[in-house]
């Protein structure tokens, strides 16, 4: 129940701090990324005010023995980079671009009433279960390739 | 830069920045939207909970967000459907394959000083750039 509310003070707040960053705006977010147009910077500056409180946060908080309500961290320990971070990172950019919408300001979005926000969650529901379908043929794959 | 919003963006950034602390403090979880969402499709129902009060929390946020500022956010209304389907797709798909998104790798990863974060945002930043300069100006969808 405590890790609930937690959790929903937190979406909160991150709702907040995307409608106000204009993060959740499609317009702004190609203004950023349209470097060869009339350029708008806007959004390095919300990367800078969550990076100001999180860098420092997480380091106090990770030195802890624990979370509050929990028994354990849950931070990824993989450090290699590999084939699949690159090429899922290029195409969620290619996306990114061709909608304006990241996924927490597709989520928010609904709470605007943005009616594209409800084409962009089910469409990245519809990449997420495409992505697992592709990953298992794939894995199968490698299998029958090792043996 | 006419529309450059500077103080507005840095203070929405702290507030983001924020919630993640709260998340990794309380709960030891990173607030990495995509992967909250993918997990809404599979996690056992002790996990199941959390991550949905997540979710309902950005959109209670944005809707208070516009409850104290009515008018704030017009939303788009020219933009051709399916190139914002098909974006969708793309970022569902390259944000599983990529284990994270702008929230997941871009603050909560680069915060804890991963390497595969900060590649990660370099990479989607890069591609999104020559994404929207290709639709943009080679297209000229959208400008």
């Amino acid at each position: 129940m405590k890790h609930c509310l937690a959790a929903l003070l937190s979406g909160t707040l991150f709702g907040f701090g995307l409608s106000l960053s204009q993060m959740t705006d499609p317009n702004k977010v190609l203004g950023f990324l349209d470097v060869a147009g009339s350029w708008d910077p806007s959004l390095a500056f919300v990367m800078m005010g969550a990076l100001a409180v999180s860098v420092i946060a997480f380091r106090f908080i990770l030195k802890r023995p624990k979370p509050i309500w929990a028994e354990e961290f849950h931070v990824a320990r993989k450090k290699s980079l590999d084939k699949p971070l690159l090429f899922g990172a290029m195409i969620f950019g290619i996306g990114w671009g061709m909608s304006g919408y990241c996924p927490g300001p597709a989520v928010a979005g609904l709470g605007l009433g943005n009616p594209e926000a409800f084409v962009m969650v089910a469409s990245i529901y519809l990449g997420f279960i495409a992505q697992g379908i592709w990953a298992r043929k794939c894995f199968k794959k490698s299998v029958t390739v090792d043996a | 830069m006419e529309n450059f919003t500077p103080f507005s963006a840095f203070l929405g950034g702290t507030l983001i920045g924020l919630a993640a602390t709260l998340l990794l403090w309380l709960n030891g979880r990173m607030a990495g939207v995509s992967g909250i969402m993918h997990r809404l499709l599979n996690s056992p129902k002790s996990e199941w909970l959390w991550r949905f009060n997540f979710l309902i929390g950005l959109v209670l946020g944005a809707l208070l967000f516009n409850w104290f500022n009515p008018g704030f956010f017009t939303p788009r209304s020219d933009y051709p459907y399916w190139l914002l389907a098909v974006g969708g797709f793309l970022v569902g798909f390259g944000t599983r394959m990529g284990s994270g998104c702008t929230s997941g790798h871009g603050i909560c990863g680069i915060a804890n000083g991963s390497l595969r974060s900060i590649t990660a945002t370099l990479i989607f930043m890069i591609s999104g750039v020559v994404t929207v300069y290709c639709i943009r100006h080679i297209v000229g969808v959208g400008a």
